[in-house]
């Protein structure tokens, strides 16, 4: 393609991206070098149906001023990254001096809201995704095999997981896991212990999160792998089943190879996805054991009082962190290109 | 003096109700209304009387997650609400971002028959006008209370002596309800418990932390000993999830919203013995203190700063108009709430937030930085109540994390 015809081609598409992409996350990286400013704070009488009081209020004259003067706020640069609701930089330190083994000092760190947080993402993202692609592909080889008329109706059911509003189904599971839901009383029964409860222990809580998350991400890796076999190559099946290979073999050496570009597809939206989790832990209630970095994000934003420099920052951390897991797999899509041409 | 006042206003408003009731259909306004607050019962029925008005349009937005709305709808010029119903938490956020407008002028010449304490004055300016008080206070099972031989208990450690009996008797495992979810809910209740044993969250006259103190041990070390009571998965309990379990009939004692109570057992396929024990109480004591563990609130409506006077003004009537007096005559009104509205008569399901009122009960703060602590709290509690911590550590991580927060929102340098 000439370059002229390829820059009117991409002109509209390159504005789209600029507007809606780029514009966002400079305004992103923007709020969050920038603070409120500082407060101007004054005593004054103040009456409520229940009394009146001496209270601190802000004074609205001065604060006005400061805002008119400099609207964007008070810059303080990497500041707000560094303080104790994101990487904590001074809190890691003192931990480390404090603390004799790794374990205390690991202990330490799952104090501090930005650590807890990323030690439950990374746990939830690395153990759903491959789960969710194994099972992903056990349902489409399994519905692949099925007779013609069978298909349809299985298909539907499979893909009820992802029609599913994430909230409504994380609330569905949420229920059942309740010690008088029938997971849960079916839970206590098979353990034997009638005080088990799912939803006040850490480990089970982080377990349930992740059976929701395979859950309901698993039928998307089974269409995209079930269209994939649509295309499987039937000569090389059937030379192989004239060699003698198993089942078991067809897959491996056949199936598998085939849709290799498809698992890195669903395991690149995945990582990006699962590394987001958000839904189930408000669904869930779970707060209390899990929290994620879009949970830290929606946590400053809904107080009585939004940090917005704050939400801004662990954004900007949520797209470096998505930027580093999916840089490998970007790196050898790059690589694989560059081979071909 | 609470009750007092609010006494006299009924007896005032029975005398005059009749010729209210004659001209309350006569509101028209000149310019658009917007209004945006919360969903309960009893904002609804304030919406649909300002809606009740003509000659220009009056839209409402009433929703659970008003509060998120409610700052970015005033900021812009002009605002697109126009009025926002708060609560004595969530003005703070308004008056901190400066969009909402004094109301002296309007409360001259449009305000008449308010009662003095339905305006709330802030450094002699008139902010919001109040219509509805509530408060955290006992709700229990009288049957269950009358099977263990036991008074309704007036202090948290009767309440726990209490819980200990039903569980003896093999009646309840878990007799105590509590709204324990991490976030919001918890934090409210370490307020409760906080302010019960003394408690002063910051520092007089400062933005600085004052939680990590021995009240606030106490009050943890209070709140851990109540869980045991509680069904295990608490700390995922909003009072939504503990409603459901009294209507249950699965707890016998729990500390809940004035606004919730009065409909606590209206619903739907809950048992005839829920119904029939139902009873409501004054907020509890704590440590021997003398002040309830609990905190008063108040609902009211304001006016955004950024809109023309004329859309000001119409405002204003329309909000007088969904809460006028005669409104005070529909018994379904009348128990809807706790009103501030002359000519209101308070229904057996006030006298928990009026004995709030009537102990002295602490408003909950309106402070500034009251919203950032509470976000602290709420975060920052739940390993100690795991008993993953030790109380004194749970509360230097509040102070930390609220610290933090403060000197992102320059509070604290």
């Amino acid at each position: 393609m000439k370059h002229r015809t390829f820059f009117w081609f991409f002109l509209p598409t390159g504005l789209a991206m600029l507007l809606f992409i780029a514009a966002p996350i400079v305004s992103v990286v923007l709020q969050s070098v920038f603070a409120p400013h500082e407060a101007v704070l004054e005593t004054v009488e103040t009456c409520t149906p229940f009394r009146c009081s001496e209270e601190t209020a802000i004074n609205q004259e001065a604060t006005r001023a400061l805002r008119e003067e400099r609207p964007l706020g008070r810059f303080v640069g990497l500041d707000i990254y560094l303080d104790r609701g994101h990487l904590a930089v001074a809190e890691v330190a003192e931990a480390w001096r404090s603390t004799d083994s790794f374990g205390a000092f690991f202990s330490e760190l799952g104090d501090l809201p930005f650590y807890r947080a990323m030690g439950f993402t990374l746990t939830y993202t690395f153990t759903v995704t491959p789960l969710l692609i194994v099972l992903g592909l056990m349902i489409a080889l399994a519905v692949n095999a099925l007779t013609q008329w069978l298909k349809g109706i299985v298909i539907f059911f499979s893909l009820l997981p992802m029609i599913v509003t994430p909230l409504v189904g994380s609330l569905i599971l949420f229920w059942m896991i309740d010690n008088r839901g029938v997971l849960g009383n079916f839970l206590s029964w098979v353990v034997g212990d009638p005080d088990l409860s799912v939803k006040a222990s850490t480990p089970l809580m982080w377990i349930a999160l992740i059976v929701y998350g395979v859950w309901h991400a698993a039928p998307f890796a089974f269409v995209v792998f079930y269209a994939g076999l649509q295309t499987l190559p039937e000569d090389q099946i059937e030379a192989a089943q004239i060699d003698g290979a198993s089942r078991w073999q067809q897959v491996r050496y056949i199936v598998v190879p085939h849709l290799m570009p498809l698992v890195t597809f669903v395991a690149l939206i995945q990582l990006m996805d699962n590394f987001r989790v958000f839904e189930p832990i408000v669904g869930f209630n779970a707060a209390a054991h899990a929290t994620s970095l879009s949970w830290i994000i929606f946590n400053d934003m809904s107080g009585e009082t939004r940090q917005l420099s704050a939400a801004a920052a662990t954004s900007v951390m949520t797209i470096i962190g998505v930027a580093i897991l999916l840089s490998p797999v970007l790196v050898r899509t790059w690589r694989d290109f560059k081979g071909k041409t | 003096m609470f009750m007092k006042s609010m006494t006299a206003a009924g007896i005032l408003a029975v005398l005059s109700s009749t010729t209210a009731f004659a001209d309350s259909h006569g509101c028209t306004i000149g310019a658009r209304v917007s209004i945006v607050g919360n969903e309960f019962p009893a904002i609804q029925t304030v919406g649909a009387g300002a809606q009740e008005c003509t000659g220009a349009e009056v839209s409402t937005n009433l929703t659970a997650d008003h509060q998120e709305i409610n700052v970015p709808g005033m900021q812009g010029n002009p605002a697109e609400y126009t009025s926002a119903i708060i609560a004595n938490s969530s003005i703070v956020a308004l008056m901190n971002n400066d969009v909402i407008r004094p109301l002296g002028d309007l409360v001259d010449a449009y305000g008449e028959g308010l009662n003095s304490n339905q305006l709330i004055t802030i450094g002699g300016d008139v902010m919001a006008v109040a219509f509805m008080a509530n408060a955290q206070h006992l709700v229990y099972r009288s049957d269950v209370l009358e099977q263990v031989g036991l008074e309704p208990p007036s202090t948290y450690e009767e309440l726990l002596i209490a819980a200990e009996a039903i569980r003896a008797a093999g009646i309840m495992e878990y007799p105590v309800g509590g709204a324990y979810a991490a976030g919001w809910n918890l934090a409210q209740e370490f307020n409760n418990m906080f302010l019960g044993f003394g408690g002063v969250h910051f520092e007089p006259g400062t933005a600085v932390p004052n939680v990590n103190s021995e009240a606030g041990v106490q009050a943890l070390e209070m709140m851990r000993a109540l869980s045991e009571y509680m069904n295990p998965d608490f700390l995922t309990h909003d009072s939504n999830a503990t409603n459901a379990e009294y209507r249950a009939g699965n707890i016998a004692l729990m500390n809940m919203w004035g606004s919730r109570a009065a409909t606590l057992v209206t619903a739907e396929g809950v048992p005839q013995e829920v119904v029939d024990g139902f009873a409501i109480a004054g907020p509890m004591t704590v440590g021997g203190g003398d002040i309830p563990a609990s905190t008063l609130w108040w609902d009211g409506f304001t006016v955004a700063s950024n809109i023309s006077d004329e859309e000001a003004e119409a405002t204003f009537i329309a909000m007088m108009n969904g809460i006028r007096p005669d409104m005070m005559q529909d018994e379904d009104v009348r128990t809807q709430a706790v009103w501030l509205i002359p000519g209101y008569e308070p229904t057996p399901a006030a006298i928990g937030v009026f004995a709030a009122a009537e102990a002295g009960t602490i408003p909950y703060p309106m402070l500034p930085f009251m919203g950032l602590m509470h976000t602290a709290l709420g975060n920052e509690l739940s390993d100690f109540m795991q008993g993953n911590e030790s109380a004194e550590q749970a509360l230097a991580d509040v102070e930390a994390a609220y610290t933090a927060a403060a000197r992102e929102q320059g509070f604290l340098q």
